[in-house]
């Protein structure tokens, strides 16, 4: 591990988190401006030109706004709550490369020296200073725990929402905050399943590693070897993070707001922030797991100035993200919601089998040495497959089918009886 | 009355293929419309300050005093629109008319219509007998005090010469004449 320089680390602590909240506001925005032309209207079009100052507005607004703290809620956890969703999303971004990033390198077995060659601690030194000597765009570099820790605080989000909804004793807020942490839970399990086969293959958690494995030695992106891991992933990733068609858990049509009901100002907006955070940490780990990092066929190697090549890949790294979160806001407007049943059949009844057996696809192709293409035909069969189960199942699997009870002749319609 | 058997149909539930079971197709093909409506979107939507809308010429707004051809209120004081008021807002006081008017024994001193009061329901100029009282097409009343809303005569006569200025009459005349609408229909 590189040694902690506190200054860099401070910096580059502003500046993705500055980078990050900034990007959230204009998420807003785009969100509101593709809905609206997905529904031939015209959009936040009056702050600025476009609208394009809509978002300061909109912040200025959660400053500005009386912060309600009703009597009823429990003082502490009511305050707390914001916090909590806000600081765990934020965490996220810890390890989370943005830019230009190379792999650390191995750990150096220790062996006897031979003569006259450098011992063991020499080469690990060397190899450290040289790995030092490179500019890695991400906050913790050479972090070999990686997607781990990343999982490990995606899992506190929930605390965010159960502690809201929970302190604000309010119905409302409790059923969302129950929805919220029973979705939240579940979808971690798929989340977690679908990209071990990644972890497999590359043999590393460190995202650093990972994007190495894919850019060394041409694009071989993980998307041509996991398209179905990936496919799973994104679906759980938009649970994780609440998106439209899982957003069960603020359900503005059942739940008033769900567990952020009882929340006003800027205690909403770190609530509706987090959200956001959660989608551009999760878009991030999507480009750098599956989609090849901050490589884009040669692109990333145009010049042979590094400042150029460097803006170079985090402008290519960044941009897949923001086009991942343009995708999932596109989603989110094209995708009726589920019900809470069709929520959990997903999870557990599809993506968790799914993810299981093409992790089990991944053990074989490993262990029998076979060429990482058949990865792909495995990921079509297994869709094709599910779809086929399907069929021969009538979707009763994920949607049971309530029987339908003729009434008896001579009894008229529209007269219930009891049987 | 309870529905007859025969007019009861049983609708199955459509089953559904290998190729909607997938899943991803149908989601693309959602997307393809989403998509398309970004890239072609059809916006109606009026920008209402820059644009205003044109309002039907049976629109219920601001209330307007009709002249006759010499220019007087047409208004006769009958109380006809003050009684089929549901929200009492119109408010008459009535005089004799001076001698020179031929046609009428009374004309309103005063004719106070209180713009808040009001719901806008058109009970008034379905009442009136010389059609005196009209909604207009204005929609956008506004005012800075409760008092700037009650409308005297004077005010609403002008509101009759903004409008007939404007080309806005309502549907049931034509600048204080009677217009197609309002005639018998043929045959009585």
């Amino acid at each position: 591990m590189p040694p902690f320089n506190p200054v860099y680390t401070a910096i580059v602590i502003v500046a993705l988190v500055g980078a990050v909240l900034g990007l959230c506001a204009f998420l807003t925005l785009t969100e509101r401006k593709l809905s609206a032309w997905m529904q031939d209207r015209v959009g936040p079009n009056r702050v600025g030109p476009g609208g394009l100052l809509q978002p300061m507005a909109d912040g200025g607004k959660f400053f500005l706004k009386e912060e309600v703290i009703p009597d009823h809620v429990d003082k502490l956890f009511y305050v707390l709550a914001p916090a909590a969703a806000v600081g765990t999303a934020l965490l996220a971004l810890a390890v989370v490369p943005f830019g230009s990033t190379v792999a650390p390198p191995d750990p150096v077995a220790v062996t006897a020296p031979a003569a006259g060659g450098p011992t063991p601690v020499e080469t690990f030194e060397r190899q450290q200073a040289e790995y030092r000597s490179h500019f890695s765009f991400v906050l913790n570099p050479g972090l070999d725990i990686g997607v781990l820790y990343l999982f490990a605080v995606g899992s506190l989000a929930v605390y965010g929402g159960v502690l809201a909804g929970w302190s604000a004793n309010n119905k409302y807020s409790l059923l969302g905050a129950l929805r919220a942490s029973a979705q939240i839970i579940s979808y971690e399990i798929p989340l977690g399943m679908s990209v071990l086969g990644v972890f497999l293959i590359v043999g590393s958690l460190n995202p650093e590693r990972i994007i190495d494995w894919q850019t060394a030695g041409g694009p071989y992106w993980l998307l041509l070897f996991q398209p179905l891991a990936l496919f799973l992933f994104m679906t759980s990733s938009y649970a994780e993070a609440s998106r439209l068609p899982f957003d069960l858990p603020e359900a503005e049509q059942e739940l008033v707001g769900g567990y952020h009901t009882e929340y006003s100002a800027l205690k909403l907006g770190l609530m509706l922030l987090s959200e956001y955070v959660h989608l551009i940490a999760g878009s991030f780990m999507l480009a750098v797991l599956f989609l090849g990092g901050w490589s884009l066929f040669g692109l990333e190697s145009v010049s042979d100035d590094p400042i150029v090549t460097a803006v170079l890949r985090l402008l290519i790294l960044c941009g897949k993200m923001f086009a991942l979160c343009i995708f999932a806001q596109l989603v989110r407007w094209t995708i009726p919601r589920f019900r809470f049943d069709q929520l959990m059949n997903i999870a557990w009844k599809v993506l968790l089998p799914l993810a299981l057996l093409n992790l089990i696809c991944v053990m074989v192709v490993k262990q029998m040495g076979w060429p990482l293409v058949v990865l792909t035909g495995t990921s079509a069969a297994l869709v094709v497959g599910a779809g086929l189960f399907s069929v021969w199942t009538a979707g009763s699997v994920t949607n049971p089918k309530r029987k339908v009870v003729k009434l008896p002749a001579g009894v008229p319609a529209g007269v219930t009886y009891a049987s | 009355m309870p529905i007859p058997e025969s007019d009861v149909k049983w609708v199955e539930e459509a089953r559904l293929g290998f190729w909607e079971q997938l899943y991803v197709p149908a989601m693309i093909d959602g997307l393809k419309t989403t998509i398309g409506h970004i890239f072609s979107p059809q916006v109606k939507t009026e920008q209402y300050p820059e644009q205003e809308p044109k309002m039907p010429a049976n629109y219920r707004g601001v209330h307007r005093l009709n002249r006759d051809e010499k220019d007087r209120v047409k208004c006769v004081a009958c109380y006809m629109c003050a009684t089929a008021c549901p929200a009492h807002c119109i408010d008459i006081v009535a005089a004799p008319a001076p001698a020179e008017w031929a046609d009428r024994e009374k004309y309103p001193e005063t004719f106070v219509i209180d713009e808040l009061r009001c719901i806008y329901c058109g009970m008034c100029e379905e009442a009136c007998p010389v059609d005196a009282i009209e909604l207009t097409t204005l929609y956008d009343l506004t005012g800075l005090s409760r008092e700037q809303m009650v409308f005297d005569k004077e005010k609403l006569l002008s509101v009759f010469d903004q409008t007939t200025k404007a080309g806005t009459d309502p549907v049931r005349t034509r600048a204080g004449r009677l217009s197609v609408a309002s005639e018998a229909p043929p045959g009585q």
